[in-house]
């Protein structure tokens, strides 16, 4: 097995979901390469072999400046055209699917997305694919080379093996069509902060707060924890807190690596926009409460009294 | 003291609703013959309609380009139709006239075997099962599912189905109903347009037919308008029902009475239960309770959970999954309550909006279905040449067709069981109707029938028995609602009419008897979340008023 | 100007769907409805055309025969016809195949904007325009949360984890938009009526030059071998607070690294 595993890179770094990919990659055997693609990168290349790569080709060209796909399907296909790659592993980004998708067009190659893990099988590569709100999980395979494969984000975590990579440079040519959209201005930061479903925190506030000047203790946590506020139905319903911040059915789906949930019971309403999160704990009065049915860590207590608390112990613990 | 709910009316004023149209002439939507409502009535009335159009040329050309058209305000057709049912086919047959048959029909089968029970907590007894409640020769079906079907049929007939629009306001101009005003959509919950705001069309029509079910708005309105309502008020019976996956075929259908309704007097809990197979591998399990109850505490959705745990329910769903979960009130008034005419200039009604229903034998789609029709025929007879539906007393020709049918018979033959049956389906009423029998019949005119709004309010500890959801054989509210596949936006404007500031029996009563937790109860005021409501219309029965709400909100049924 | 919006029929109840386990579909048999996401697309295809005046928007999908049906209510919003390719031989076609059948018919069509909606709401899958527009040879801008058309060059505000960045690019071109591009104008009666009588077309692969082995499983890459239950979450840890119940938080996400 040869496995190319894309690099993602911003403001000089390597992106942290894309190592956790390498790291997976390098668990499963065989060789696997890094590949890094962007202008003046070649520094950034070498670091990869602390990751677990013991290759990593480098493409460093004017056109690939911009993180736009298309000339990054060019260079990607080329490698695998002629370095014999047979598995191509993203991390989910809004780069990285338009990159494995068109990569896909390009070879006629089976893309599996979403994947949450990936095992060898006799050979074969195993995907799991949670389906329908994460009720269902889907083992999905390739039916034939190379075998494209994108990550659900924040899946793996880096793994540190202190290694040396070598560093290959690749020269891909590229297509007029890939290099017809340009880059007019470059990651402005929104004003209002990224959105609930791109945060890996949320701390979530329902009826249990008993009022909306309470949600100060929500956002105190959430500003500890660096992760964002979000609330249910209920009390977006009774105007305590925006909608653009309402988790649910008829709200935002999300799934952090972390999601605390104050004074939340639980509906079934609630639990369909939140069941994709990693850790769940619950705070709530009600020991009958149906969050307790789905959460990692239940607490039943006051959370008036436990929030402010576990607030300033966070904050103890960051500082110190 | 006792509290009545009909104490504190909801802010409404039907002239809200009744207006003149005001779309400029060129923006204003013109259709032959309009239909509210794509239930078995307005489906029945638009397939004959159909019929008649494809028989006559003249008659589509004086229809015009939009012959027949059918409002609904549910996502499709059947997205807000609950019932039990076992459907008695004859009017099916009869509007068909043999171009389908019943295998045609998407019934679950025919009603094979039978059994009433009076139950107790732990125990069943098999009761033998009253005349009016003998169900040989009929079908078990999801309306939701027949009306879809039937919604299919009509369209194949060049009739117009227009989903997700709701009528809201009635045209009337010189006492004369020229169609409907439908709903804004894309407003916020303060009433501000929001970007996609799309405003209501006036939609003009030679006749407006209304079937638009139970509690139906416009009928409500246009009963007021036009002075037409029965001698005696309308009442209602509220129904919840779910749907079962089970792992054994259920072979008959059952009725349960008794508990866990309270036999007491001063409760007056009259209502029992319905158990319908579907098939070989589903069943439905419903609970149905008159409106007139007095216990602030007593929630049909909880009776419903409470009534599975009798051994009888329980073992019939045992290893089975719910699938399936709606509710809807039921019209009881019987022939005392029907409206005065069925017809006022430009308008008729029918269905359950009109009453048409059965209360002794549970049954109303054949009804709908024959109103329907009988609604079609004199709509076309008013638009013969020299004649115009406008003028007074001309659609009359469709109150002597319902007197001549079998609706009237039947429903005119148990006018006088309902005494015998006190009020409401099933024994709570039989035994009442036992216990009141010696005191002979009186005649109907005679009943004083109260409003639901007006039965004194108290209340009990009722709640604390109910039992405590599992997720498996009994559920919250909530997740009912879920299943019911509402969806509803949450910035919608609330169609809910209801006071606020109520005393605490009312806004316990209104918490409780809501099936899909709309209010809550708090501190002396009534919170509102319109957006869980699957309009089922209980909170008119019980001292509010449902309005339509933006066209493609509520529920979604598909099984009930 | 010519638009073509891709657009896809789902299954349209938020409760019921369900996995066949004999086939390891999406089970079609119930209700369907029009992708919500696409509505968005349609919406913002609408704009260019009220903007640009003189313009044709195409709906373009693969599905069912009775897939127009859903189409029809992007017909009622105010697009001009669709064009359905349904083919028993696509059933279960994935991106590969999908994006080769999609690529076939918009190359028939030669729009000059290739629109998308952010996902689809039943494969959770937001890829295929990637795939499209390099069978098609074209530029491509996706997750745009702003889209202007103007000088024969699209420009549009793409969202990223990292903030924003404004993307342009000559027409021809795909672009697929994201759910915060627009809120979907509601059809209005008249678009209601008018619907069904609007041009429908419906194509075979063999009509757009495909063979039996470019479409559904045989033409696809990727294969479902077995459907399972989610990992249970760990042991859930139920704890009473004693006073010492935000500790234990920490102390859990301390253990969890959450820290």
């Amino acid at each position: 097995m040869s496995t190319a595993v894309f690099l993602e890179h911003h403001e000089g770094e390597l992106q942290k979901g894309s190592l956790g990919v390498l790291g997976k990659a390098a668990s499963l055997g065989g060789d696997v390469v890094g590949v890094v693609l962007g202008s003046g990168v070649k520094e950034l290349a070498a670091q990869a072999g602390k990751y677990g790569a013991t290759k990593v080709f480098v493409a460093d060209a004017p056109e690939l400046e911009a993180p736009l796909p298309q000339p990054r399907v060019d260079a990607l296909a080329q490698l695998v055209r002629e370095h014999g790659i047979d598995t191509v592993l993203f991390a989910a980004s809004v780069l990285a699917s338009d990159v494995a998708a068109g990569l896909a067009a390009r070879l006629d190659a089976g893309l599996n997305w979403d994947l949450v893990d990936i095992a060898e099988d006799g050979g074969n590569l195993v995907g799991k694919r949670p389906a329908l709100e994460d009720t269902v999980y889907v083992d999905v395979g390739w039916k034939s080379e190379p075998r494209l494969a994108l990550f659900r984000p924040g899946t793996f975590d880096p793994v540190e093996s202190g290694g040396e990579a070598q560093v290959e440079e690749l020269a891909p040519s590229f297509e007029d069509f890939s290099t017809a959209a340009t880059m007019i201005e470059q990651a402005h930061e929104e004003s209002e902060g990224p959105s609930i479903e791109d945060a890996d925190v949320i701390v979530a506030g329902g009826r249990g707060l008993g009022g909306p000047e309470n949600f100060s203790l929500v956002e105190a946590l959430a500003k500890a924890l660096g992760g964002a506020v979000a609330a249910t139905r209920a009390v977006v319903d009774a105007g305590w807190y925006p909608y653009a911040t309402q988790v649910g059915q008829t709200g935002r789906t999300v799934s952090p690596k972390l999601y605390v949930a104050c004074g939340i019971s639980g509906a079934i309403q609630h639990k369909v926009g939140m069941q994709g999160s990693g850790t769940v704990i619950a705070i709530n009065k009600d020991p009958n409460a149906p969050i307790f049915e789905f959460c990692d860590l239940g607490v039943v207590g006051d959370l008036h009294v436990i929030v402010p608390k576990l607030t300033e112990l966070v904050q103890q613990r960051r500082a110190g | 003291m006792s509290v009545r709910p009909s104490d504190f009316p909801p802010p409404f004023t039907p002239r809200e609703f009744v207006v003149e149209p005001s779309d400029p002439p060129d923006e204003r939507i013109e259709v032959g013959i309009l239909i509210v409502g794509a239930g078995p009535a307005g489906l029945a009335c638009a397939i004959r309609l159909g019929q008649l159009v494809e028989d006559s040329p003249e008659l589509a050309e004086r229809l015009g380009e939009v012959p027949v058209a059918v409002l609904e305000k549910g996502k499709q057709p059947g997205s807000h139709l609950v019932s039990g049912a076992v459907v008695n086919p004859r009017g099916l047959r009869r509007l068909f006239r043999g171009q389908k048959q019943i295998e045609d029909m998407p019934f679950y089968g025919e009603v094979e075997a039978e059994g009433v029970y009076f139950l107790r907590a732990k125990t069943a007894m098999r009761i033998p099962t009253p005349p009016t409640m003998k169900n040989h020769g009929n079908y078990v079906a999801s309306l939701s599912q027949l009306s879809r079907w039937l919604a299919e049929q009509a369209e194949e007939a060049g009739v117009t189905i227009l989903p997700e629009t709701s009528a809201e306001k009635l045209l009337v101009k010189d006492g004369r109903v020229l169609g409907v005003r439908t709903g804004d959509k894309g407003r916020a919950r303060n009433g501000e347009r929001l970007p996609n705001f799309e405003p209501g069309s006036d939609i003009l029509a030679r006749v407006t037919i209304l079937c638009e079910g139970t509690q139906g708005h416009l009928t409500g309105i246009a009963l007021d308008a036009f002075g037409l309502e029965g001698e005696s008020p309308q009442v209602w019976a509220l129904g919840v029902k779910e749907v079962w996956k089970v792992a054994r075929p259920l072979r008959r259908v059952v009725h349960t009475m008794g508990w866990p309704l309270r036999a007491g007097a001063k409760y007056r809990e009259f209502g029992g239960s319905f158990i319908y197979p579907m098939g070989k591998d589903m069943l439905t399990v419903g609970m149905v309770v008159g409106l007139d109850y007095r216990d602030a505490e007593l929630s049909v959705h909880d009776l419903l959970q409470e009534l599975k745990t009798n051994p009888l329910v329980r073992r019939m769903l045992e290893g089975g999954e719910r699938v399936g979960w709606g509710a809807k009130t039921i019209p009881e008034g019987g022939f005392v309550a029907l409206p005065r005419r069925l017809h006022a200039p430009g308008l008729l009604f029918c269905g359950d909006g009109a009453g048409l229903v059965n209360v002794p034998a549970l049954k109303g789609i054949h009804y709908a279905v024959e109103s329907g029709r009988l609604a079609a025929e004199a709509a076309v007879d008013t638009l013969r040449p020299g004649r115009t539906p406008w003028t007074p007393g001309a659609l009359g020709v469709y109150d002597d067709a319902v007197r001549q049918s079998f609706i009237w018979r039947d429903l005119k033959e148990v006018r006088n069981m309902r005494q015998a049956f006190g009020r409401g389906f099933y024994i709570g009423g039989m035994l009442a109707g036992a216990m009141t029998a010696s005191k002979g019949n009186f005649p109907p005119g005679n009943l004083e029938t109260e409003r639901d709004a007006e039965q004194p309010i108290f209340r009990t500890d009722r709640a604390k028995s109910y039992p405590a959801p599992d997720g498996k054989l009994t559920f919250d509210k909530l997740s009912s609602v879920y299943l019911s596949g509402n969806r509803t936006r949450d910035d919608a404007p609330n169609h809910l009419r209801v006071q606020t500031r109520v005393p605490e029996e009312i806004a316990v009563l209104w918490e409780r008897m809501c099936p899909a937790q709309v209010y809550d109860a708090e501190n002396g005021s009534v919170e509102v979340t319109p957006s869980n409501c699957v309009q089922c219309g209980a909170i008119t029965a019980k001292g509010g008023r449902l309005t339509p709400p933006e066209g493609g909100a509520g529920p979604e049924y598909t099984l009930t | 100007m010519k638009i073509a919006v891709c657009v896809k029929e789902v299954p349209d109840s938020a409760v019921h769907k369900r996995i066949d386990p004999s086939t390891k579909r999406l089970e079609r048999s119930g209700e369907s409805a029009l992708n919500h996401f696409d509505t968005q697309a349609v919406e913002e295809a609408l704009k260019v055309k009220e903007a640009e005046g003189e313009s044709e928007v195409v709906l373009v999908s693969l599905g069912p025969a009775g897939a127009l049906d859903s189409l029809r209510k992007a017909l009622a919003m105010g697009a001009d016809r669709a064009v359905l390719v349904t083919d028993e031989a696509a059933a279960g076609s994935d991106l590969v195949a999908t994006s080769r059948a999609l690529a076939a018919v918009l190359e028939r069509e030669g729009a000059d904007l290739i629109l998308f909606g952010q996902q689809s709401s039943d494969s959770d899958g937001a890829v295929l325009w990637a795939a499209v527009a390099d069978r098609l040879r074209r530029p491509v801008i996706s997750q745009v949360a702003e889209l202007t058309v103007a000088d024969g060059k699209v420009r549009g505000k793409r969202q990223t984890e990292f903030g924003y960045d404004v993307i342009e690019a000559p027409l021809p071109v795909v672009v697929a938009v994201s759910d915060a591009i627009n809120e979907p104008r509601y059809p209005s009666l008249k678009g209601i009526m008018g619907a069904k009588s609007k041009p429908q077309e419906t194509l075979t692969a063999a009509e757009l030059g495909l063979e039996g082995g470019d479409l559904g499983e045989e033409g696809s890459g990727t294969t479902v071998l077995a459907l399972g239950d989610p990992p249970p979450r760990g042991d859930a840890r139920k704890i009473e607070d004693d006073g010492s119940a935000a500790q234990q938080i920490v102390d859990f996400l301390a253990e969890k690294k959450l820290l």
